[in-house]
């Protein structure tokens, strides 16, 4: 196939990716939006497969069989809840794959005797580095996510100059690298940067995981974007920038519903320090804890209800009894919408998923702009396993840790039913005197259960 | 230089359309968004295809193997995922999942 030909089908691959993005942005249009972009890869492998550098075919099936056993095992098998860890296990693999490419390009340059230019060699050294910590990052995400590795913030006395030690030698390994050209500098610098991964990610916590996931995102499209550099390769430049740009947007996104900065968030130390000085103080006799029941009669006499998820139904996989419960509800007249706050969960739109997996339907899942200002026409909120994203001292307490953060305004409505486990303060490590406040009810068991007993106290009445 | 400056070109524009293009995705898909993206990002698979096809070295081509497997797993397994969550947006039916919980 003439190269020309090859470039073409490239560039209508490259097309066909970003129609994929703009299929997602509405519902309707999503499926077809995955599947132009789906159709898109296969061009590339197809086209690619023609190459005329290739000598046989058996490595590169191996490689097909045993990628597309594992990832397809993967993706059918994973559980709703899950899809967190399951992203950012993906996502390192797209990044150990930039590494091994950019490698494997200064191989076949060393072998059929060509020089790299400055253009291709900083490349090579930028794939090196952003795909091993994306790599390794992703893998400590993963662990994180699945429990294997402790949640909360690990950190140690300077933590950050060792960092900034295994970021500055991989760049000084790849500088050498580029003086040396010899692959072995290529290794360390891939090892220092290995290295570097793990302890960039570490030392975040569960609940700024959506931060790290989008940002490992990103990286996984600027290592195929450092690629496409290597490779003089127009595709992998077009969709490892597209996806690059996606990940820094929902970066931005995060970090903007937390009122914090990036920098704060990879470096700040948020969810150390816990707090139990002042709870007493907050909480002294003021919380009132219902039973189902009483909740029940509540519902019954109300006509607007708006349902506040947060990690903590993810946890307890109460999403179908949600389903059930709104089901209830709306049987009995009553109007059912959902508050979803962008950082609730374990990763952006973690809720919507889970929500969308128990058939929910997704006009009545509502985005925090969206729905605060009806909080007053709001009769019952129940908040099920969120915390700091309805915590009211991150409007008034401007020294709180979460001072300024955009919360859903549940406050604001005639009643607000907390379904929690205990008091126990959520990652921020501070008390919530939405607990404690006259409107609020606090029904304390598994969301799961305490759900269902609602249903079974709605249905008997 | 002249080649450097055309792969620049193409990658300034292809993130603005990038942002562009983005911006527009609604908050209730933005998992699906980074499952979809991710499958995309395992593009760096036709770079380990022809790696992996090309036997230059012994080493090149284990590694090109592990290259093509990880890509695979990105590709395949990320537009999986992003289908089977996709598909749970879509209206309703009949309640089919109601036993799964």
């Amino acid at each position: 196939m003439p190269q020309a030909l090859v470039n073409i089908a490239y560039l209508i691959s490259a097309l066909l990716f970003v129609f994929a993005f703009k299929g997602l942005s509405h519902p309707r249009t999503a499926i077809r939006g995955n599947l132009l972009g789906a159709l898109g890869m296969l061009i590339a492998i197809v086209v690619t497969l023609m190459d005329k550098s290739i000598v046989s075919y058996e490595l590169i099936i191996l490689g097909f069989i045993i990628g597309g056993v594992i990832g397809a095992v993967l993706a059918i098998k994973v559980q709703m809840t899950a899809m967190p860890q399951m992203v950012a296990l993906f996502n390192g693999f797209g990044g150990g794959a930039s590494t091994l490419v950019a490698a494997l390009a200064f191989i076949e340059a060393t072998q059929l005797n060509k020089t790299l230019g400055t253009q291709e060699t900083v490349a090579t050294v930028a794939s090196g580095i952003i795909g091993a910590v994306t790599f390794w990052g992703s893998l400590v995400a993963f662990g994180k996510l699945e429990g294997i590795i402790e949640e909360r913030p690990v950190r140690y006395k300077g933590d950050q100059i060792v960092k900034i030690l295994f970021a500055l030698s991989s760049i000084i390994l790849g500088i050498y690298f580029g003086l040396e050209r010899d692959i072995s500098y290529y290794w360390y610098l891939v090892a220092a940067s290995s290295v570097l991964g793990v302890l960039l990610t570490i030392p975040i916590g569960g609940a700024d995981m959506p931060v790290v996931i989008s940002l490992l995102n990103s990286y996984s499209g600027l290592a195929a974007c450092a690629t496409g550099f290597v490779l003089n390769n127009n595709v992998l430049i077009i969709s490892g920038s597209l996806v690059g740009a996606s990940g820094i947007i929902l970066t931005n996104l995060m970090c903007k519903a937390m009122n914090r900065s990036l920098t704060n968030v990879l470096f700040g130390g948020f969810g150390e320090i816990v707090a139990g000085a002042d709870e007493d103080k907050v909480y002294g006799g003021k919380v009132k804890s219902a039973s189902p029941e009483e909740v029940a009669m509540l519902l019954e006499n109300a006509r607007r209800v708006v349902i506040v998820p947060g990690y903590g139904m993810a946890v307890s996989q109460a999403q179908f009894a949600i389903r059930d419960l709104m089901k209830v509800l709306e049987s009995k007249g009553i109007e059912v919408e959902f508050a979803i706050h962008p950082v609730a969960g374990r990763m952006p739109g973690h809720m919507n998923v889970l929500l969308a997996e128990a058939n929910i339907p997704y006009e009545k899942l509502k985005e925090m702009d969206e729905i605060n200002p009806t909080f007053e026409q709001t009769d019952v909120s129940i908040v099920i396993g969120a915390n700091d994203v309805v915590n009211p001292l991150a409007r008034t307490d401007s020294n709180s840790p979460i001072a300024g953060m955009p919360i859903l305004d549940v406050d604001k409505s005639k009643t607000v039913v907390v379904i929690k486990r205990s008091l126990a303060p959520g990652f921020a490590g501070i008390p919530n005197p939405l607990f404690a406040a006259d409107n609020t009810l606090m029904l304390f068991g598994d969301a799961k259960k305490m759900v269902q007993e609602l249903i079974n106290a709605l249905k008997e009445s | 230089m002249d080649s450097f400056i055309a792969v620049l070109t193409i990658f300034v524009l292809a993130m603005i359309v990038g942002f562009e293009v983005i911006t527009k995705v609604p908050p209730i898909l933005h998992t699906p968004l980074m499952s979809g993206s991710n499958a995309i990002s395992g593009i760096t698979i036709i770079g380990s295809i022809i790696a992996a096809g090309a036997k230059y070295t012994t080493l090149a081509s284990v590694l090109g193997v592990i290259a093509v497997a990880f890509a695979t797993i990105n590709v395949v397994g990320g537009f999986l995922v992003t289908h089977r969550m996709l598909e749970m947006f879509q209206k309703p039916k009949s309640d089919q999942k109601e036993k799964k919980s």
